[in-house]
């Protein structure tokens, strides 16, 4: 019986590295398709770098077992591409690259030593979390064991949403209802009649 | 557009809103879900706005209509929530009716009208988002 | 823990975007890679070693599932990103209809 616990423990975190490597290469490629969409020189190539993130999040969704989250991230990804593809199209497409005056210099300096104080408080936050994969979150236990019966669902993640946190699900479809009113005032032409 | 473009859309549009409707349903048993489902149903609607233009369809008649589904949607989510404290243990979002064996098609109580109501209140705000940012463009180029 | 600091620098990257470009659709881009990069991590803190994804088949049961908390919150969280995004959309066409441009220190020293 040792014997096969250490082969079930082996292959376990042989299976472990093998996933942070597929993760660590997509996102990867996220951060050089984010790095691309800010310095491009074009809108309109910026904005679909940005759907390089989002496309690769899907895939990111897909290794680390979450069916529902890659159906929706794909197809939001899909209509945010077609909103700011939108938006950029009617208007002037290029920005014209001026050289960083004095106040641009500021604002880089400012944000390079933004961006090294949280890098720093963040390596340390991240030594108290535990490895990748080791799944000790408290509640999740309480959460799927009994839950196919206590809400009749065979989807836990529908059953969790709308059953055990029906609150969260009210408040974001009263979000969404919120910001469809906020477009529609934000759009209106005055003087219509 | 151009033929293809309009004749391809002729025959795929019927096919994405009875698999959005699909999605809908069939939330509780498989992944998806309200929420994924409304944005493919959302999706076919504004697949046929883009390849068609708007001579075929009357937009702000269809943004009148798609307002009132998604206003009607979220009341009838809310009065289904509300409806738990009639019955049973008096407790806001109960699921209240019976549910059934897991993975049959009717089952799991209230969750099942949850997906579909909220499916179309998802569907009709972001038909409605896009229409006002279509009609907006269109009414300043005049 | 490579995986979550690589997640981590995505957010950084957003943010020196957010920090140090003058044009609006570009802020508003990196404003959506950081909300990409909070997906990414909770989905990240819910997975579990050898765990299938958490659909049950009365069938044949199955020991370990992934989390599935972590994953209702990413759900709810991509469409309020959605409807976030919508919203800055419509702002900025507005703002370009009515001064020309897109650029935030012309449009703050012109004063419509």
């Amino acid at each position: 019986m040792c014997r096969f616990d250490n082969y079930v423990a082996d292959y376990d975190i042989n299976k472990r590295s093998l996933m942070e490597i597929a993760i660590s290469i997509i996102t990867g490629l996220m951060i050089v398709g984010a790095l691309y969409a800010i310095h491009a020189k074009d809108l309109l190539s910026a904005v679909i770098a940005c759907g390089i993130v989002g496309y690769g999040l899907v895939i990111c969704f897909l290794l680390l077992k979450a069916p529902d989250l890659a159906i929706v991230q794909i197809v939001v990804e899909t209509i945010t591409l077609i909103i700011m593809v939108a938006v950029v199209l009617d208007s002037s497409r290029d920005e014209p690259y001026t050289r960083p005056d004095t106040q641009g210099y500021i604002s880089i300096a400012t944000s390079i030593l933004i961006l090294v104080v949280l890098f720093y408080f963040f390596k340390i936050s991240i030594e108290s979390l535990d490895a990748f994969g080791a799944g000790s979150l408290r509640m999740a236990g309480p959460y799927i064991e009994g839950a196919a019966e206590k809400t009749g669902s065979a989807n836990l993640v529908t059953g969790v949403v709308f059953d055990f946190r029906g609150y969260d699900t009210l408040g974001e479809a009263t979000v969404l209802v919120t910001a469809v009113l906020g477009v529609l005032t934000i759009l209106r032409i005055k003087g219509k009649k | 557009m151009t033929v293809i473009v309009k004749k391809t859309t002729q025959l795929i549009a019927g096919m994405v809103f009875l698999y959005a409707i699909y999605i809908i349903i069939h939330g509780h048993l498989t992944p998806g879900g309200g929420f994924a489902g409304g944005v493919v149903l959302a999706g076919s609607f504004i697949l046929l706005i883009l390849a068609f233009g708007s001579d075929f369809v009357n937009l702000t008649r269809e943004e009148s209509g798609s307002t009132m589904y998604e206003n009607l949607a979220i009341l009838v989510v809310v009065l289904l929530s509300v409806s738990g404290l009639l019955m049973g243990v008096r407790v806001f979002f109960l699921n209240w009716l019976p549910k059934g064996n897991v993975g049959e098609l009717v089952s799991a109580g209230i969750l099942p009208l949850y997906n579909i109501f909220v499916g179309i209140e998802v569907a009709s705000s972001i038909l409605t988002i896009f229409l006002a940012l279509v009609i907006f463009k269109e009414e300043l180029s005049e | 823990m490579i995986v979550y600091l690589l997640c981590f620098i995505l957010f950084l990257v957003g943010l020196y975007g957010l920090i140090t470009r003058r044009n609006l659709v570009k802020i508003a881009i990196s404003l959506s890679v950081m909300e990409f990069s909070t997906f990414l991590l909770l989905a990240l803190v819910g997975y579990v070693d050898g765990g299938v994804a958490p659909i049950v088949d009365p069938a044949n049961p199955v020991q370990k599932y992934v989390d599935p908390l972590p994953q209702a919150m990413v759900l709810t969280a991509i469409v309020i990103g959605l409807a976030t995004t919508a919203m800055l959309m419509a702002i900025i066409i507005r703002l370009y209809r009515k001064y020309g441009t897109f650029d935030i220190r012309e449009i703050k020293s012109l004063k419509g």
